[in-house]
């Protein structure tokens, strides 16, 4: 049904650290590696080894320049992937039931064997969350690793999504944002999380962390003079080798 | 947005259709026998031949059926009630008019208010979008409303209405546009709040996530067309329009009623092209363009 639940019991989701994240993409590939050969239809490519390459992706990583009004600019790594928002507008707008948003935590789901492929979905989401496979014909999102964080048959380290267990530098959090005592939650409070695009009114459940404040680089005082050159003219065995090429 | 000719093949013509049943279910014109029969004929292969040609951009046409089951929320499942109701129930006014030379008047009413509910829960799919500024506004359903009843009119040989409705939603078109060209920027969504990098300075994208194009920029950051909107929305203008009122208003001959009809069809889907091709979907934003 694609009715919104009134309010979800957990809402799981992830906290992005966008100071933090340095732009590897290795939680686009952990990302694609795991979901292309588990829940659903496999994330296909199309040309991947020729001259145009595309394909399906969960996870992407944008790079953003930010330019302050004083100072240097700074490069902002940006992975984006579905917010599982407790407003889904996609959700609603799908006309088959295929989409649908659980009660119990807040996962976005796509029953991929009642989509027909009209797209509609990833219209009505701001987020460019949903990408359609071009082989299978259903909408492809985020599952937040559905299969994994539920799954007893994993150590127990492996219980969050790939992305969240493969970055190396630590950018990514998985947890529940409804509970405020959780550690994820207590990261949003500490650190000013924030939503993308508010304003939208989807009320994401996904939380990104703003870059911390830089070092005024450019402003630093030169702590001494310069140093004056040492030597203008080269003197002994190279003065005299200078003054012999010099005349000839 | 992608401009899918079955998508503006399908909303140009099941529009059209729609408006011509609309009109027939008035009883304007009142036909019976043969010419209800080609009217009827006409009406029928633009609207259900609309809505077969919606069903070409889907990924699994087979699973269609399924589109009726979520009316509470979809309006893209209202629309498919919809448009099933008004084909059943003008196919009984049809029916009774061409092999009866009988008119139903109450069932025509409420056949004519399921075609208008058709073209409103189509024009819906489109306005109920927040993430497309160009179409989250009342102003699309009554410019879908306007085309189709002045279309219909057209069809149904209703010169007096057409000579009203036509200039009425040439109108709301102009209207439409105008409002449409600042509808992004009003929205509030831009680069900083799609980042939220916005407080710590200027945001410019640097580098896209991959070095190849991906189905969200095919579909939704597309982009050819712009370039030459001017010059179609003056084509619009004048093909949709201004020729068929003109057409209307020299002695009446079916060879300048149909010239009429092609023109105006014409100008719709040039229209509907714009539609398409100058609507900015806000997750431009993320790749920099808009």
């Amino acid at each position: 049904m694609t009715s919104l639940p009134a309010s979800a019991e957990r809402k799981l989701g992830l906290v992005i650290d966008l100071d933090t994240c340095v732009g590897c993409h290795a939680c686009v590939v952990a990302c694609k590696g795991w979901n292309t050969e588990a829940y659903g239809a496999p994330l296909s490519d199309q040309d991947p080894y020729g001259a145009d390459p595309s394909g399906t992706f969960l996870n992407r990583v944008h790079s953003y320049e930010v330019q302050p009004e004083d100072g240097a600019a700074q490069l902002v790594h940006f992975p984006k992937s579905c917010l599982h928002c407790e407003d889904a507008p996609c959700v609603t707008v799908c006309p088959t039931g295929a989409s649908y948003k659980r009660a119990e935590d807040g996962i976005v789901l796509v029953d991929e064997s009642a989509c027909i492929g009209c797209g509609l979905c990833a219209w009505a989401c701001p987020y460019g969350a949903r990408e359609m496979d071009a082989a299978e014909g259903v909408m492809k999102k985020c599952t937040l690793c559905v299969d994994r964080i539920y799954n007893d048959n994993l150590p127990e380290q492996d219980r969050v999504p790939a992305c969240v267990r493969t970055c190396p530098a630590g950018a990514r959090h998985f947890g529940d944002l409804g509970d405020p005592e959780s550690d994820v939650s207590r990261l949003v409070a500490a650190r000013g999380g924030m939503d993308l695009m508010p304003e939208q009114g989807t009320r994401p459940v996904n939380q990104y962390l703003p870059p911390r404040p830089r070092d005024q680089l450019d402003q630093m005082e030169e702590s001494a003079p310069r140093l004056d050159p040492v030597i203008e003219e080269p003197g002994g065995f190279l003065g005299w080798l200078d003054r012999a090429l010099e005349k000839l | 947005m992608h401009p899918a000719p079955s998508v503006i093949a399908f909303t140009t013509l099941s529009g059209i259709g729609f408006g011509l049943l609309a009109w027939l279910g008035l009883g304007l014109p009142p036909v019976t026998g043969g010419s209800a029969f080609a009217f009827f004929t006409i009406a029928y292969l633009l609207a259900a031949g609309g809505l077969v040609a919606s069903t070409f951009h889907l990924g699994h046409p087979e699973r269609a059926l399924l589109a009726f089951t979520q009316w509470r929320t979809s309006w893209l499942s209202r629309e498919a009630w919809a448009s099933v109701a008004a084909l059943l129930v003008m196919a009984v006014c049809g029916a009774g008019a061409v092999f009866f030379d009988t008119r139903i008047p109450a069932l025509g009413w409420i056949g004519s208010a399921l075609c208008i509910l058709t073209v409103w829960a189509t024009s819906m799919i489109y306005a109920q979008l927040a993430t497309v500024p160009r179409w989250n506004t009342p102003l699309t359903p009554v410019l879908f409303l306007s085309l189709a009843a002045a279309g219909g009119a057209l069809l149904a040989g209703q010169p007096d209405f057409a000579l009203v409705l036509l200039p009425l939603s040439g109108v709301v078109q102009v209207i439409w546009w105008v409002r449409g060209d600042r509808a992004l920027a009003d929205s509030g969504t831009d680069m900083a709040s799609a980042t939220g990098l916005g407080g710590t300075g200027r945001v410019r994208a640097f580098e896209p996530p991959h070095t190849g194009p991906n189905y969200l920029m095919r579909e939704m950051v597309f982009r050819i067309g712009r370039k030459h909107a001017l010059k179609l929305r003056t084509l619009a203008l004048l093909l949709g329009y201004v020729l068929p009122c003109l057409l209307l208003l020299i002695p009446f001959s079916h060879v300048f009623a149909a010239l009429a009809v092609g023109s105006h069809l014409g100008g719709v889907a040039a229209s509907r092209w714009l539609f398409f091709a100058e609507a900015e979907h806000v997750v431009g934003l993320y790749y920099g363009k808009n």
